[in-house]
């Protein structure tokens, strides 16, 4: 079970001078339960590539298969791939419209057919499930501060069950113990329930700390398609299509260049300081204690 | 007197529920008293709903102040007759390029805020010439804005800014939705025009690695100033800034780390190049192999 994309191109205005190629023989696959990072400058695709997985854009040409079938078949039923895929995009919170934070997560399992009873059960697991405090659940949803309405409209997505969880951008504008904070939540979405995440994200510190795999994408193309540490060593051709590195990966170059013998290739602050320990202590400076 | 200079400034808007019926009173900004002088970098920090948003919209009399006194340049921004003068002395430019951008050809986008001015013809041009050559985009002149990236249509949006001629440009997360490069272009930008050109710039931002060059940083915190000082001053506290739902550059944060476990480190490493400074002399490297070899 997984989704695999076979030659997968899409090319915006087709047939008229001002035609672009915005997705350029994408193959890819993404087993279940993987939390995946999508990196990019403005513009490279990522958008467009996880509009793709739940259908709302077509591939000009190639195939994607979700579980084994093939989405694009005419009797596949895209309105169940949609419950199945859900995709939360960016700044989500002006989506958010009902009258109190509980009835809005309630609004996607009801469309999908359910009964009040079951619906009102995922709203209540969705909501716990992104930790927003209960006593909330009937305010208003525009009275809530910017990490909570934005919990509120993952909560949304997540009350449809969905087997994979698109998301993009979810921590653009939020100050840094929110961004942590729903990072962490939608990790342990990840390692509770198994379900396959895929964060689209302008962060590479964010990045590096939560995900087991970066897909960096390039006008259209899969530049790097690998764990972490690997698609980091590549910071300078990186810095050439408009990312970066982690801010640690520059720390841990500068040193090495002094002498010190580290792993330039840690990429969150932990390891970092792991490998800066071990490498003062084998390079035993005359200052160690120990 | 500085630029901009707030005394007791209180800023409270009423909530009301779905019929108009007055639900209570939110205080955004509370008592906050600062003086910025002309030239000054500054770096607002604090968590969403903190207030640095509201109090960043008195600086051009977006907002009027519900007590206490504002002044721009020396003028109150309470009083009517001077709110032109206030928008054109100290410039605003928000989060979301799209929102700020009108003009179909970059250099029309430019010209628009002093056209309205009623800058004669040949001088807009001459305007709108310098501005883009500041925030160097003067050889996109002539696109469209919207076939743009994210940090150019936000370098255009500080260049219709600069066209006004300001004495002070407040920049309200100008980088939050752009990607790596197009936050470097716009700091950079920013950077350039309060040492080039001299303005007071005030950066709101989330993101702390964009504030170490700043000459000081304010915090806040329930519309109040928690922190005030210098970035070394300021990120020295690491677990006081975690309190206030911050966080610290990830040199500092590093630093903290290696601290904890025994290398005594000097409070305050803001950058990778004084890490390595500090580890270097730890060690005992200092004069050691790599010093003078290739430099990034």
């Amino acid at each position: 079970m997984s989704i695999i994309l076979d030659h997968v191109n899409y090319i915006y205005g087709g047939d008229t001078p001002l035609a672009v190629k915005a997705l350029d023989d994408i193959c890819l696959q993404i087993p279940d339960g993987e939390f995946v990072g999508i990196i990019g400058h403005t513009g490279s695709g990522k958008s467009t590539l996880v509009q793709h997985l739940n259908g709302l854009l077509k591939a000009t040409s190639g195939h994607i298969y979700f579980n084994g079938e093939d989405i694009y078949d005419k009797d596949y039923d895209m309105k169940k791939l949609r419950s199945r895929v859900g995709l939360v995009f960016q700044y989500p919170e002006h989506q958010l419209f009902e009258i109190d934070v509980f009835t809005d997560v309630c609004f996607g399992p009801k469309n999908l057919g359910l009964d009040k009873k079951e619906t009102e059960l995922r709203a209540f697991d969705a909501l716990q499930k992104v930790g927003l405090p209960s006593e909330l659940y009937y305010q208003s949803p525009f009275e809530l501060s910017g990490g909570q309405k934005r919990r509120v409209a993952i909560a949304g997505v997540l009350a449809m069950e969905p087997e994979v969880l698109v998301l993009d951008e979810p921590t653009a504008g939020l100050d840094p113990k929110g961004r942590e904070e729903i990072l962490h939540q939608i990790k342990a979405l990840q390692t509770q329930t198994g379900m396959t995440i895929l964060l689209v994200s302008h962060s590479m510190e964010d990045v590096a700390e939560y995900v087991d795999r970066i897909i960096v994408m390039n006008r259209g193309s899969v530049l790097y398609d690998d764990e972490p540490r690997k698609v980091f060593a590549h910071y300078k051709e990186l810095e050439s299509v408009g990312l970066a590195a982690p801010q640690v990966t520059y720390i841990l170059h500068e040193l090495k260049n002094r002498g010190l013998p580290v792993d330039v290739n840690a990429t969150t602050i932990e390891e970092a300081a792991g490998t800066v320990m071990k490498a003062l202590g084998r390079h035993s400076g005359n200052n160690m204690r120990e | 007197m500085g630029i901009v200079k707030t005394e007791d400034l209180v800023y409270e808007y009423i909530r009301r529920d779905e019929e108009g019926n007055v639900e209570g009173i939110t205080t955004a900004v509370d008592r906050v008293s600062l003086d910025i002088a002309p030239g000054e970098f500054i770096a607002i920090l604090g968590h969403n709903g903190s207030g640095k948003s509201t109090l960043a919209k008195h600086m051009n009399a977006i907002l009027n102040p519900t007590e206490g006194t504002v002044w721009v340049d020396g003028m109150d921004s309470s009083e009517d007759e001077h709110i032109w003068e206030i928008r054109q002395t100290a410039g605003m430019v928000f989060q979301n390029p799209d929102n700020q951008i009108i003009g179909q050809v970059v250099e029309e986008d430019v010209g628009f805020g002093p056209e309205n001015m009623g800058i004669p013809t040949e001088e807009i041009w001459q305007r709108v010439e310098e501005s883009l050559k500041a925030v160097g985009m003067y050889e996109y002149r002539k696109h469209s804005p919207n076939k743009l990236s994210g940090g150019q249509k936000q370098r255009v949006s500080i260049a219709g800014v600069l066209a006004m001629h300001p004495k002070c440009i407040v920049l309200d997360e100008p980088t939050a939705m752009l990607d790596p490069k197009g936050r470097k272009e716009v700091i950079r930008a920013a950077r350039a025009l309060n040492q080039v050109e001299n303005i007071t710039v005030i950066l709101i931002t989330h993101y702390m690695e964009e504030t170490i060059y700043a000459d000081r940083i304010f915090i806040m915190d329930e519309g109040k100033i928690a922190l005030e000082g210098t970035p070394r001053e300021i990120f020295s506290q690491v677990e006081r800034l975690k309190d206030l739902r911050l966080d610290v550059p990830q040199a500092t944060l590093l630093s903290h780390e290696l601290r904890k476990k025994g290398i005594e480190l000097p409070e305050g490493i803001l950058t990778a190049q004084e890490l390595a400074d500090a580890l270097a002399e730890y060690a005992g490297i200092s004069g050691g192999p790599g010093r003078n070899a290739k430099k990034r």
